[in-house]
């Protein structure tokens, strides 16, 4: 078993997430050959990397699911939760600790359904925590089951006569909910998601960065889509630039998914306002 | 000598003061009756101390920002009632499992479900030992008075801290609400207990290493422990594990860390037990009808005494045995239909009489109808 030393990043672009692995712990991890899970990973790290940000000084926080298992397997304080709850938590942490930056690891169901009032919520007071959502469209960890992402009349083990409910889209929530940064990548597009990864993590304020990934285990299998190169092939064909969906019509976008900086706004930060009203109420 | 700071507060605000004595510089909280009191002193005074007050979204989200302040350095506490406390059982079984220090305050009323928000209650009192699922021991402690309250949930955040576990106040609706003229102590006269952090350097550090006491040092974040915390069963290094020989190592932790300081846990009032032929028991506003009763019944010469429980778990179970062996019979008076009555008549000998008095109409028990319940058992 090979032990990862933290005492010298290594040089090669592609090393770069071995530097940040836990040491001591034992692999492999639970995602699937093939899963966009540790896609997702590499872009976060090689984005949190270049930052330069001391670890000590990083806490990931997640709920439970396929996705919120990743900080069981990176070097930073790991704060592994219970289904959906990772925000409060992670929001205990941040008022707490101003001074640390706080990321939260979640996925569609855990994000969406089960912590989907606690989103809206952290999305409104505007605190300063990065999420990112990894959106397979499904429950994976439990095998299969529809979640507040299955688009409609697709099959997932709850659905199995096609889903007679509509979807979330996670971002125009987020937007609406008072969130003043919110990205969606795919992991068909790595340099991309790496510079979206970076820009919620420096944003100041609430900051949601959206992947669409593949669970060909589950999804794509259920909904015949195929391997899980096909299905991030077809995200690849499915992706499109903000800036090009500008120009074109429903109709054209029909079956697409927009990617890139869908909203960015600066307004006070939750923290910083109440490092304010401490300051106000403090004695003199 | 400086003036005794003296205040009229009522049960709630003695709370807060409690808890900012012991050093709470985080509270979130949800509104609920009749609680809401400590969410709003906490809001008031935790600024100007420099701490945190954040109302959540829902008692799920409290439960869950208590413990990410605690973990990441901060002694924190969030009050509620039976409804909300309900809804915190999910998170505070994940504080049991991680070992976080934190304090839950509830401050009951009738159930279940919505039942009597405004109405006096001790009906929370086994949700308190079990509420959430799994096998784990659990602190509650349970005030009878104002002052009681105060330092009370002094004690609440040093057994907290000294075992790394949450702690359940059980505070009665009339208690909570009820003013009363108390002594704010002063600084440095009641000890106030820290967690202990680690000494190691980083890379020796087991966050779940089984220690001689059973409790592990607790950095907090950001000072260079970087770990892994999870609800799933765990290993010494925190990781989750699914074999049998780590689970019982794990589950006899939290047992243990608990069940072998018992001693010092327990905390009981005894009152004119010596010669006692008949005990009564009892805890929170019910151990002051009882004492008041136990009072006059001695007037009349009837060898009568009481035993209040401050702590109700761990119950005391080796104290109420020697105290109570000697006597005929027992009465135990609660304001539900009977929780820790099964306690009592689980431990004491078969050939004790023991007999209870019950309230759950929403009032509370007065000193003269435990004496009826006295003649009675005569």
């Amino acid at each position: 078993m090979a032990t990862v030393t933290e005492k010298k990043a290594p040089k090669q672009k592609s090393d770069v997430t071995l530097h940040y692995l836990r040491p001591g712990k034992k692999f492999p991890n639970v995602w699937c050959p093939g899963c966009g899970i540790g896609i997702v990973m590499g872009a976060y790290i090689r984005a949190l990397d270049k930052l330069g940000w001391d670890r000590n000084k990083v806490a990931m926080v997640s709920g439970i699911g396929c996705s919120s298992r990743m900080p069981v397997y990176l070097d930073f304080h790991a704060l592994h939760t219970t289904h959906g709850r990772a925000l409060p938590f992670a929001t205990g942490v941040k008022f707490n600790r101003p001074d640390m930056n706080v990321v939260v690891i979640t996925g569609d169901g855990d994000a969406l359904a089960i912590g989907g009032n606690h989103f809206i919520h952290a999305c409104r007071r505007n605190i300063n925590i990065t999420v990112i959502l990894i959106n397979n469209n499904i429950y994976g960890m439990t095998g299969g089951q529809g979640s507040p992402t299955t688009p409609s009349h697709s099959y997932s083990t709850t659905t199995p006569y096609g889903n007679a409910e509509k979807h979330f889209d996670p971002c125009t929530l987020a937007k609406a909910a008072g969130a003043t940064f919110v990205a969606r990548g795919t992991v068909a597009n790595v340099p991309q998601l790496e510079k979206l990864a970076s820009q919620a993590l420096q944003h100041h304020g609430f900051s949601l960065l959206e992947v669409v990934t593949n669970c060909h285990t589950y999804y794509g299998r259920l909904n015949r889509m195929g391997d899980a190169v096909t299905m991030i092939q077809k995200f690849k064909e499915d992706a499109v630039m903000l800036g090009k969906a500008k120009k074109m019509t429903p109709e054209e976008l029909e079956g697409k998914f927009i990617v890139g900086v869908l909203h960015e706004e600066e307004k006070t930060e939750f923290c910083d306002v109440y490092d304010q009203v401490v300051e106000h109420v403090s004695p003199k | 000598m400086a003036k005794e700071n003296r205040q009229l507060l009522q049960g709630n605000a003695a709370c807060v003061q409690g808890a900012l004595y012991a050093g709470m510089r985080f509270f979130a909280g949800y509104p609920i009756t009749p609680s809401t009191e400590i969410a709003e002193g906490s809001a008031r005074e935790l600024p100007k101390l420099g701490g945190k007050f954040i109302q959540m979204e829902d008692e799920l989200g409290s439960i869950a920002a208590i413990i990410g302040a605690s973990v990441s350095g901060a002694k924190a506490m969030t009050g509620t009632s039976g409804p909300g406390y309900s809804l915190m059982l999910e998170n505070i079984g994940y504080a049991f499992m991680t070992e976080v220090p934190v304090v839950v305050v509830n401050v009951q009323r009738g159930g279940p479900s919505t039942g009597l928000p405004t109405k006096v209650s001790q009906s929370d009192t086994m949700q308190a030992r079990w509420g959430t699922h799994g096998d784990y021991s659990s602190i509650t402690v349970a005030p009878s008075t104002v002052g009681d309250t105060l330092t009370e949930t002094i004690r609440a955040f040093n057994l907290a801290e000294r075992f790394r576990t949450p702690v359940t106040i059980l505070l009665d609706e009339v208690i909570a609400h009820s003013r009363e003229i108390i002594r704010i102590p002063e600084p440095g006269e009641y000890e106030v207990i820290d967690r202990v952090k680690p000494t190691c350097p980083p890379e020796e550090y087991l966050p779940y290493e089984i220690t001689e006491n059973y409790v592990t040092p607790m950095p907090a974040y950001g000072e260079g422990y970087r770990y892994h915390i999870t609800g799933l069963t765990h290993d010494q290094h925190g990781f989750p594990t699914n074999k049998p020989s780590e689970i019982i190592v794990k589950l006899d932790k939290l047992k243990k860390k608990i069940e072998n300081y018992k001693d010092e846990i327990t905390k009981i009032r005894v009152e004119m037990m010596d010669d006692a032929e008949i005990a009564i028991i009892s805890y929170g506003s019910v151990s002051r009808a009882a004492l008041q009763a136990t009072m006059l019944a001695r007037e009349a010469g009837v060898k009568v005494g009481c035993i209040q429980l401050y702590t109700i778990w761990p119950f005391p179970e080796k104290e109420l045995l020697e105290l109570c062996g000697k006597c005929q019979k027992v009465i135990v008076g609660e304001l539900n239909m009977g929780q820790i009555v099964h306690e009592v008549e689980r431990i004491l000998p078969r050939d004790i009489s023991i007999n209870t008095i019950q309230r759950y109409d929403g009032e509370i028990l007065t000193p003269v109808q435990i004496l009826e319940k006295l003649e009675e058992v005569l």
